[in-house]
């Protein structure tokens, strides 16, 4: 076994030190010495996009981003999102229009979303559709998500005009 | 008043049911806050990965296992000799397949693999990562055997015999042959016939298989957390392969990264979970990779058809031929059997019309492959496929509309019941309503206008349709009467609690589609109280009522019937103490959002928490011959029928480019008759993900093997599914035919969607390429099949 490396950085905006593996994946320290089971694991070689957690504000694979590569940065995951309240009307959405039926996707399709909608106030839904190319679904067929996004972006557009 | 009292539930002022009420369980998903089976971590937790053959066909001369025993944090590394005692075999076999044959299969290789990923030794260590490095230390000397993998050649002379215990490579084959089907085919004016292919592929639920086992050898009980969509049926195989009393077993299901029918299975590396957690007693957490999911999750069609249909001058149907090969891998899956998927194919080709001559062939045959069982749709994607590309085949030749071919002879609607050629019963269809109202959705003319002004250029478009029939519900008829113990009743308990809200436990199981809202739905409808007033407990065999769970779209019409009816009876509870309570007969109250109203005036006379608190802690004050029973359960199986058999009808439009041969779906449409609509938002949702479960295969999805049997394509990588920017827009409508079978009237929705899509895109890809005379019909359609049939390359 390789020697153990210390690492120090913020999850969801609290100080974290530890000393792990150098092979651990960000997604699997998330999950298995945070209890950060939010982020999931649905293939493990960065195509399904279920692992999809932000560094430094962007988002990134999980499952393809070691821990120590971390070192020093912030991390934040769909539970330090949610308790930001910060993407509360996107998730609201999702639930009114069933945008989510097992939920493993989730978390990665929501903050996928949530960048898009960050760097696009009023995406087309061929841009919403592109911009997921990378989140695989398996249950919804994408409409009701697509359809969530939009109408997040409607309504905050709405609230703009209405300030 | 006779008339309000008998007053129909779905018209309560009450009622829940047809409103697109929101699932309340998607809150916490959507906040990464559910729990699946990997987010469980219990204490003394050891992980367990596996040594998988390389080889699909081989023997195993010697296994060492040394090196990867010093592995530190490795406890235990077992292969079949050690776990002998453990766990015993099982046979994949139904008595009501006559014929069906298939070998005992192991939790680990037994001197023998029969397919690439086949598990042959187990690691038991410290964390999964350490589990993993000492699998590549195992060194398992292998003497490869001929591999059988092209179906069409596995019952020849020359094939090697997979399980010479066997005789032979056939698991199982079945013939119909109704009517004069030699005549009438002598007599037809037109007869079209094709061969189709329907390529392997797999369900790919995200969350892969997981499980922990956890053994207490203290109260000798097994707990299982499982990924799986029929508690009770795992809790009953575990006890008895694993040798103990069934009931000390219990089946925990959370939340279920979907199912699609690939968890309802027996799987080795799952029992070898079980047993290894007896052998140690403790908990065991097994969690499927993604190549392990490719290779051992069941797969689903492998199917190549001849198939023929002959029709008079005018476009009648006057008779259908079909010869059907599939291939199922080494063994017939247990217990529900890989005989089921094409033993539907037999009973469901060219279901919505009035034939009456009919023959039918299957041959179900061994192969060293992944093992092939029921996946969403289970045979109906390939009998729709296979009847409606015939009938659109003969429309071309007879020179008609492909609707006025399908109208001619869909059954007509006074000749229900109708018993099919096959045997098939249907209670009564709604196909020419359905097929109408997709033709107002579509605007049929325009799209064709627009096609005949494209047809010179490079972009064909083509427009296809399908209608369809498809099982729910089933009864007994399914699996129990094999012999298998799979419940086809669900059970529902309902409970007033003090506070004038509803708990609800039931036997059906939720991966998603919504069984917790339309269940809470149907009980807050029934029991007449608030629907937030509802908690719905699901998953968990030591809490609800005993039941089969969610598959073979049976949810909301069986365990909703069982709610309804729990509901009902507790509802009478209920009145019969408020009439004593409010001095008055029970028939002239009633209840409503929480409330006892009065019947006729619907005015307040008390609220169910007044109730529920007399009941529970003063039931002193009551008459000495009331005894509250605030709780009340009911079961439901089909009796009247074998299966409620919903129907729909599809529509594609799409273009083809002949010059790269990619297909761009541009709209597609689907009109679904599942009887009651119980939530109009949850039957789109699962009409749209169906149909993208029907789209993938159709056009990218394919576990490609090499003629040795090895998968190529084990990866999300490189095995193509369905993404956001290639799915179009699905329009949904409903028609509504209650089946009458049932107070709710409710069917199935699951599946339909995944049935209709295979044949719909086919359907709509071959108008296009019929413009410049070419056509195809082995999916799926990639590029490269356009391509060649459009004589390009």
């Amino acid at each position: 076994m390789a020697d153990l490396i210390a690492i120090t950085m913020k999850i969801n905006g609290e100080p974290v030190s530890a000393t792990i593996e150098p092979r651990q994946t960000i997604a699997d320290f998330l999950r298995s010495t945070m209890g950060l089971t939010g982020t999931h694991l649905g293939c493990e070689h960065g195509v399904c996009g279920a692992c999809t957690i932000r560094l430094n504000d962007v988002t990134v694979r999980g499952c393809l981003t070691f821990a120590v590569q971390c070192d020093g940065m912030e991390v934040e995951t769909i539970e330090g999102a949610s308790e930001s309240g910060r993407i509360s009307d996107l998730q609201e959405n999702f639930v009114s229009r069933n945008a989510l039926q097992c939920g493993f996707c989730t978390p990665g399709m929501v903050l996928s979303a949530d960048e898009l909608l960050a760097d696009n106030a009023d995406p087309s839904r061929e841009e919403i559709r592109e911009h997921l190319s990378g989140n695989y679904c398996r249950c919804t067929g994408y409409q009701s998500i697509i359809d969530a996004i939009e109408t997040t972006a409607k309504q905050r557009h709405e609230r703009l005009g209405d300030e | 008043m006779n008339k309000i009292l008998t007053q129909a539930f779905l018209d309560r002022p009450n009622s829940y049911v047809g409103k697109s009420v929101i699932r309340s369980n998607a809150k916490r998903l959507v906040q990464g806050r559910g729990t699946y089976v990997d987010d469980i971590n219990l204490p003394r937790t050891v992980h367990l990965a596996f040594c998988r053959s390389p080889y699909a066909h081989a023997e195993i001369v010697s296994i060492d296992k040394q090196e990867a025993e010093a592995v530190t944090g490795v406890l235990r590394i077992v292969t079949m000799e050690d776990i002998k005692d453990y766990c015993t075999p099982w046979v994949g076999v139904l008595d009501h397949l006559k014929g069906l044959k298939s070998a005992p299969q192991w939790p680990l290789a037994n001197g023998k693999v029969f397919w690439q990923g086949e598990p042959v030794a187990a690691v038991i260590a410290t964390s999964r990562a350490i589990a993993e490095d000492a699998v590549d230390l195992i060194d398992v000397d292998f003497k490869e055997l001929p591999a059988v993998t092209n179906m069409m050649t596995a019952l020849e002379k020359e094939t090697p015999v997979i399980h010479p215990e066997l005789g032979d490579n056939l698991c199982f084959e079945r013939d119909i042959e109704i009517g004069d089907v030699k005549a009438a085919f002598e007599e037809a004016d037109c007869i079209v016939e094709e061969t189709l292919h329907f390529n392997r592929h797999t369900g790919v639920s995200l969350e892969p298989r997981s499980i922990i086992c956890d053994y207490n050898p203290a109260d000798e009980m097994l707990t299982l957390y499982m990924s799986v969509q029929c508690p009770h049926m795992s809790k009953n195989l575990f006890a008895k392969h694993l040798g103990l009393d069934e009931n000390r077993v219990r089946v925990i299901c959370k939340d279920v990264g979907g199912s699609f029918g690939i968890k309802l299975h027996t799987y080795s590396d799952e029992m070898t979970a079980g047993a290894l957690s007896v052998m140690l007693g403790r908990p065991v957490k097994f969690v499927a990779d993604r190549l392990e999911s490719f290779t051992t999750d069941v797969h689903a069609r492998d199917h190549e058809l001849k198939a023929r249909a002959a029709f008079s001058s005018n476009g009648d149907l006057l008779a259908l031929d079909i010869d059907d090969v599939t291939g199922i891998g080494p063994y017939s899956v247990y217990p529900r059997t890989s005989g089921i998927e094409a033993n539907q194919v037999l009973n469901l080709t060219g279901g919505p019309y009035r034939h009456k001559n009919y023959r039918a062939k299957t041959k179900v045959v061994f192969q060293n492959k992944n093992v092939m069982c029921q996946y969403r749709g289970v045979g109906q994607p390939i009998a729709v496929a296979v009847a409606e590309h015939l009938i659109d085949e003969g429309a071309r030749k007879l020179g008609m509309d492909p609707l006025d071919i399908r109208k001619k002879n869909f059954i007509h609607s006074d000749a229900y019941p109708y018993t099919a050629p096959s045997g098939a019963i249907y209670e009564r269809q709604s196909h020419q309503e359905c097929l109408d109202k997709l033709v107002e959705m579509v605007d049929y003319e325009a799209l064709r206008q627009e096609q005949i002004e494209m047809s010179g250029g490079p972009i064909l478009r083509g427009i296809g349709f399908v209608s369809l029939v498809e099982l729910t519900n089933p009864s007994p008829a399914f699996y129990g009467v094999g012999g298998a113990k799979i419940a086809s009743q669900d059970g529902c308990t309902i409970r007033l609690d003090p506070t004038g809200g509803i708990t609800c436990s039931t036997s059906v199981t939720e991966q998603g589609q919504g069984t917790e809202t339309i269940i809470a739905q149907i009980a807050a409808s029934a029991v007449g109280v608030n629907i937030g007033d509802v908690r719905i407990i699901t998953g968990d065999t030591d809490v609800v009522p005993y039941g089969g769970g969610t598959w073979a779209s049976r949810g909301a019409g069986i365990g909703g019937e069982a709610a309804l009816q729990a509901g009902k009876e507790l509802r009478k509870n209920i009145l019969k103490i408020a009439g004593a309570i409010l001095q008055t007969d029970p028939r002239n109250l009633d209840t409503e959002k929480g409330l006892i109203v009065d019947f006729a005036t619907r005015k307040e006379r008390m609220l169910l928490s007044e109730l529920g608190r007399i009941a529970y802690f003063r039931s002193d004050i009551l008459p000495e011959n009331i005894q509250p029973e605030l709780i009340a359960t009911k079961h439901f199986v089909s009796r009247s029928y074998p299966f409620a058999f919903t129907n729909a009808a599809h529509a594609c439009h799409l273009e083809v480019d002949t010059d790269t041969g990619l297909v761009k779906i541009l709209k597609y449409w689907v009109v679904e008759d599942c009887g009651t609509v119980i939530n109009p938002q949850l039957v789109a949702e699962q009409t749209r993900g169906g149909v993208v479960q029907g789209i993938g295969p159709a056009l990218y999805e394919e576990c490609l093997y090499t003629g040795d049997g090895q998968l190529i394509n084990g990866s999300m990588a490189d095995y193509l599914l369905p993404m956001a920017a290639e799915m179009p827009d699905i329009i949904v409508g409903h028609v509504e035919t209650p089946t009458e079978t049932t107070e709710l009237g409710a069917k199935g929705v699951g599946e339909a969607g995944t049935a209709g899509a295979p044949g719909t895109i086919m359907n709509a890809i071959n108008d296009a390429l019929h413009q410049r005379g070419a056509k195809v019909v082995h999916m799926p359609f990639t590029p490269d099949k356009i391509l060649r049939a459009l004589g390009k390359i």
